[in-house]
């Protein structure tokens, strides 16, 4: 089989997904195609060499409905003969995004593809699409469906983390996204969002606090208790599928879970001759990619599952991976996730993650991605696996081995 | 066929037709309903001389009360499947007539108003839902609603689609999965009536309107411009995916997996709302199908509905004895449940002579009364009326001219005994002695009373004045007046009675202490404790077996095993619960009354179970932990032998009594229709099986009785050896 290379990996940076967000101003489509501009102008290719280009939107209505990507091929100028496709595995969209772009190239339907995601949740509020899922009565009964924060809560009652476990990992986050910052470690991918008039809007990811400590966290209410334990009560559906459990303690809040943002990724996937034809040194060789199923009432447990099954298809083991990078939905996935795989703390998501600096659904699984590669240049080490939890009890992972 | 709705053409061309089933006291949808509906709508739809129609009620008792649930067995698994037709299809066209009939009445072309003189319930509200306008008479007490879910049914003659387009979806949800009656005024407010009038202009206010609407014979739903009330019924409406969130999860938490018709009803309308009103009723249609094959709705209508009226109208007293009214009860023992029992009664009219060693005691058992009067907010003047029914006494003297006695002291024989004969020595013995009892036999008991024959158990459930059962204690001396005394006096007080023989513990208490027992065996097993307690609950219990233990008392659960011990010598067989009440006596953990027993009960906070349980009374957790499926079927099973087993011993003579008692006595799954109709639903030869099963694993106490391997063995059932011996 065809090997699939990583030439470019770049993200803008992300912008409170409010009103007052830097990125508020900007459509949706402008992202895609702002990140799908640098790519090319970066790298010099010519885009008729790309086949395909996948991005991943979680919640694909309104301005980033009608296959968003193929609209952003056109409006960034891309050669017209490229397609596009826009795919949809919540919050894994963007890395799934670029498995498929991989295996696009792997498989030789393409030659360069490109892989990554937008959303702009400012302007497209989570939940705009719908969901037979959560809406279909026959449905959320068969599912024992609850929101995620249910979910996030429960696997910290489950496994034991308390609050002031999660409000300690989501400072640590913290620090490290401010380190990550201050000492550059982003400037590689980030390209700054640029409005009408050429202008830039935003460069710097503008939802950290970095002077989060656990005295401010601490004095944060619990943002899913109220649904859970008194309107509509999710907390008694999630106790009938995990009937062992006396009561979910709740400990996500605002602080300690992903921050609501807008962004756009692109990763440049492709086989060996075009990177020599267009000179471009192979940043990292896609080694495995893998996707899982898991239950979906607790949800967000997937992350453990498809690191194994992902391990399994590459032929490796947890030793083997330098650098591990799991989207910070909640700070309780991570902890859950480093008890189960035994990870120590300083080998996973060591630049923070989306705790800091934010989670745009469609696009984060690709922003990882050029993060932890980045990561991998700057300190000289070989290989990551990066993974994400995904609604509905998924979870999709990636390992990347440099050249 | 004789004629169920009249008609009557005016000179303005306006056809009356009223509704007047012969021999019913009450409407209620019969197949000559529907054949003289579905000739009036032919009518009206070919008769040009016909403006339109007014439809209303020829009973003063109400409009229409909807289906006759006791005619609707043919619904349930009854009747033939025609070739070629899937049994659910056939179900389908069985159910989908009258939705149709009903569609062709509001689609029939001319304007229909709906003069409503009285309730309108069920299939009754949605005749009124069919037509176009719909006045209703001006009295707060008429009922109008869908109360169809209370008995495991769901509304199947447009109810569902036709509500949530008048009033939207979310207020309609309300009335639907509730089961809620609406007043004529808040019908107005949610735009379910178009009028209140005086109950003597209905029909010239709904005629009124035909003549000035000649064009008023289609539904907005029908007409191009409709809109949902409260949004658009679609998936890209917030709204609407919110209700639907929102309202799923909140009835999933309140019926748990149990219930089939709630489920149907959401799906129903989420379902139903987004389509035109053409499909939307096959859609509901559909679901009403799905709900009547399964035998749940039929189960629950047996004994929530036909089971009950019949127990509370008599069907288990005695023949050929006439009426025996009680004036005047002697309540002995002024305790809690002596207070409640002095209340209902008083209530109900009858005068209560409250005794008790001391007349402080006794006061303060009026008291209870007094304050649970004042509680409900009601007029003093109406409270003063009921106290003064009940004079409290410390004199036996006072029992003088009562023709009841009940008696609720200490549960001990000596005790009782004394009460019993003092109190004989003022009434003699040919007034009715009741035992307020909930464990000692009868039969040995009623030898402090001369005529035994007058001696029976009435055994109230607590708190008295909210539970609605009685179970009827008979001892085997007791005589037939006893009983009729007995089952005169439940139906003076308003409460369902079921009838019983005399064993320990009776029925009701002796199958509830199995739900307690296993949950305490398990525990000492070393199970997680609170998949216990929320196992017991998700299968339909009101409570968890700890917590319940927890309220009872666990120093009265323990001075009940070593009374039921010494009482049995060798018969005792000691269970595996045992050696947990023992630990849990030995640290004084007496459950709610000293703050600590499984649970812990924190002042002002939230109950939680003791962290230090299972280490306690089970040497810490078993590395292996039962599947909830495991552990339902454990609680499920063990409480099913035992009423078999009281079934078999003659305990019970009838099907009916032991689910009523189970349900209305300690809360047995409502949703099976009781612990018989459960083993008749799932098979007896499934039981006989599942028990062996559980019995070789777990110990004798699971083992079948012999009826339940003669019943298998025949294919018989619990139902059809009651139908046979009935007929």
């Amino acid at each position: 089989m065809t090997e699939a290379y990583i030439y470019d990996a770049v993200r803008t940076p992300r912008g409170k997904g409010r009103k007052d967000g830097k990125l508020h101003e900007i459509t949706p489509i402008q992202l895609a195609t702002q990140v799908l501009q640098a790519v090319r102008d970066r790298t010099g290719i010519n885009t008729a060499d790309v086949d395909d280009v996948v991005l991943g939107c979680v919640s694909p209505v309104g301005e980033q409905g009608s296959d968003i990507a193929r609209v952003a091929v056109l409006n960034a100028d891309y050669a017209e003969t490229t397609a596009g496709v826009q795919i949809n595995r919540f919050c894994a969209s963007g890395l799934e995004a670029t498995n498929m772009a991989a295996a696009k190239v792997m498989s030789g339907e393409a030659m360069f593809a490109i892989g990554g995601g937008v959303e702009s949740m400012s302007r497209v509020p989570m939940g705009s699409d719908g969901a037979a899922w959560a809406m279909d009565p026959a449905v959320a009964y068969k599912t024992y469906f609850a929101p995620q924060g249910i979910g996030a809560d429960l696997i910290a009652t489950k496994y034991g983390f308390s609050r002031s476990d999660v409000d300690a990992y989501a400072m640590e986050s913290q620090r490290r996204a401010a380190q990550a910052w201050s000492e550059g470690r982003f400037k590689n991918s980030i390209v700054p969002v640029r409005d009408v008039i050429g202008e830039i809007v935003l460069a710097h990811d503008e939802h950290m606090r970095p002077q989060t400590d656990m005295q401010s966290l601490g004095s944060l209410a619990p943002a899913f208790q109220a649904m859970g334990e008194q309107m509509p009560g999710f907390d008694a559906i999630a106790l009938m599928r995990y009937p062992e459990i006396e009561k979910i303690d709740h400990v996500h809040h605002g602080g300690n879970s992903s921050g609501i943002v807008d962004g756009a990724s692109a990763i440049l996937v492709g086989n060996k001759a075009m990177g020599e034809k267009y000179g471009l040194k192979p940043r990292a060789r896609i080694r495995a990619m893998a996707s899982i199923g898991s239950e979906p009432m607790i949800m967000l447990t997937g992350p453990e599952f498809v690191a194994q099954k992902v391990l399994q298809r590459a032929g490796m083991t947890k030793d083997d991976i330098d650098l591990f990078e799991l989207n910070e939905a909640f700070a309780s996935v991570v902890l859950r996730f480093m008890q189960a795989l035994n990870i120590p703390h300083d080998k996973i998501n060591v630049n923070g993650g989306a705790i800091a600096m934010g989670h745009p659904l469609g696009a984060t699984g690709a922003m990882i991605l050029g993060t932890v590669l980045d990561e991998l240049e700057r300190t000289g080490k070989g290989t990551a696996l990066v993974n994400l939890c995904v609604g509905a009890g998924m979870g999709t992972g990636t390992i990347i081995e440099r050249i | 066929m004789t004629t169920a709705i009249h008609t009557e053409l005016d000179a303005d061309g306006i056809l009356l037709l009223t509704i007047d089933v012969p021999g019913q006291s009450m409407n209620v949808i019969t197949p000559e309903v529907q054949a003289d509906l579905a000739a009036a709508i032919e009518r009206l739809k070919t008769d040009e001389t016909i403006k339109g129609a007014v439809l209303t009620s020829g009973k003063a008792s109400g409009f229409m009360a909807g289906a006759d649930l006791k005619g609707m067995g043919a619904l349930f698994g009854g009747g033939g499947v025609p070739e070629g037709k899937s049994k659910m299809a056939a179900l389908f066209d069985g159910v989908f007539g009258l939705n149709k009939l009903l569609r062709d009445l509001e689609t029939c072309g001319k304007p229909v108003a709906a003069a409503v003189n009285g309730l309108a319930l069920g299939g009754g509200l949605e005749f009124i839902l069919a037509c176009h306008y719909r006045v209703i008479a001006d009295n707060p007490k008429i009922t109008l609603g869908l109360p169809e879910i209370m008995v495991g049914l769901f509304p199947g003659a447009g109810g569902t689609q036709r509500l949530p387009r008048l009033m939207g979806i979310q207020p309609a949800l309300m009335y639907l999965l509730q089961g809620k009656n609406m007043s004529p005024k808040e019908a107005l407010g949610f735009g379910v009536a178009q009028a209140v009038v005086p109950a003597d202009q209905i029909i010239a206010t709904a005629k009124a309107w035909v003549k000035a609407n000649p064009n008023g014979g289609i539904q907005p739903w029908d007409t191009k411009n409709f809109k949902m009330p409260g949004g658009p019924a679609t998936a890209l409406n917030p709204n609407f995916a919110q209700i639907f969130v929102g309202g799923t999860a909140m009835t999933h938490v309140n019926a748990g997996d149990n219930m089939n018709a709630p489920k149907a009803i959401l799906s129903a309308v989420y379902e139903g709302t987004q389509v035109p009103m053409d499909t939307a009723i096959r859609i509901e249609s559909k679901y009403f199908a799905k709900v009547v094959a399964d035998p749940q709705a039929g189960n629950m209508i047996r004994s929530l509905f036909v089971s009950k009226q019949a127990a509370e109208k008599g069907a288990r007293r005695p023949k050929g004895i006439a009426p025996m009214p009680t004036k005047k009860i002697g309540m002995l023992g002024a305790g809690l449940m002596g207070a409640g029992v002095a209340m209902v009664t008083a209530q109900a009219g009858i005068e209560v002579v409250l005794l008790d060693r001391d007349l402080a005691a006794a006061e303060k058992g009026k008291q209870y009364t007094a304050d649970r009067l004042a509680k409900k907010r009601m007029d003093p003047a109406k409270a003063q009326i009921i106290l003064d029914r009940i004079k409290p006494t410390s004199d036996y003297a006072d029992l003088a001219g009562c023709d009841l006695i009940i008696e609720a002291v200490f549960e001990t024989r000596e005790i009782k005994a004394d009460v019993t004969k003092a109190t004989e020595a003022v009434v003699g013995p040919d007034v009715i002695f009741g035992s307020n009892t909930s464990t000692l036999p009868i039969t040995g008991l009623a030898k402090a009373w001369s005529k035994p024959a007058n001696f029976i158990g009435i055994h109230f459930f607590s708190p008295v004045e909210r539970m609605p059962l009685v179970e009827i204690i008979v001892g085997k001396e007791t005589g037939p007046e006893a009983i009729a005394k007995a089952l005169d006096y439940v139906a003076a007080i308003r409460k369902t009675p079921i009838v019983v023989n005399d064993s320990r513990g009776f029925y009701t208490s002796r199958c509830f202490g199995t739900y307690v027992q296993e949950g305490l065996s398990l525990l000492g097993e070393g199970t997680v404790p609170a998949l216990i307690e929320n196992v017991g609950k998700q299968m339909g219990m009101p409570v968890g077996p700890l917590a319940v233990n927890d309220e009872v008392g666990l120093d009265l659960s323990y001075k009940v095993g070593q009374q039921t011990k010494a009482d049995l010598g060798d018969a005792y067989k000691p269970g595996p619960a045992d050696g947990v009440i023992t630990k849990m006596h030995e640290l004084g953990r007496q459950g709610r009354k000293n703050a600590k027993g499984f649970y812990v009960y924190p002042e002002g906070g939230k109950k939680y179970l003791w962290p230090e349980l299972a280490a306690t009374v089970a040497g810490g957790l078993a590395a292996d932990q039962p599947s909830a499926a495991e552990v339902k079927e454990r609680l499920l099973y063990r409480q099913l032998v035992e009423c078999a087993r009281c079934f078999a011993e003659g305990v019970l003579e009838t099907p009916q009594d032991g689910d009523l008692g189970a349900i209305f006595g300690w809360g047995f799954a409502p949703f099976t229709g009781g612990p018989f109709s459960h083993m008749d639903t799932v098979g007896i030869a499934n039981v006989v099986a599942t028990l062996d099963r559980l019995a070789q694993a777990h110990g004798e106490r699971f083992a079948p009785p012999q009826l339940l391997r003669d019943m298998a063995a025949r294919g018989d059932s619990f139902y059809a050896m009651a139908a046979k011996q009935a007929a």
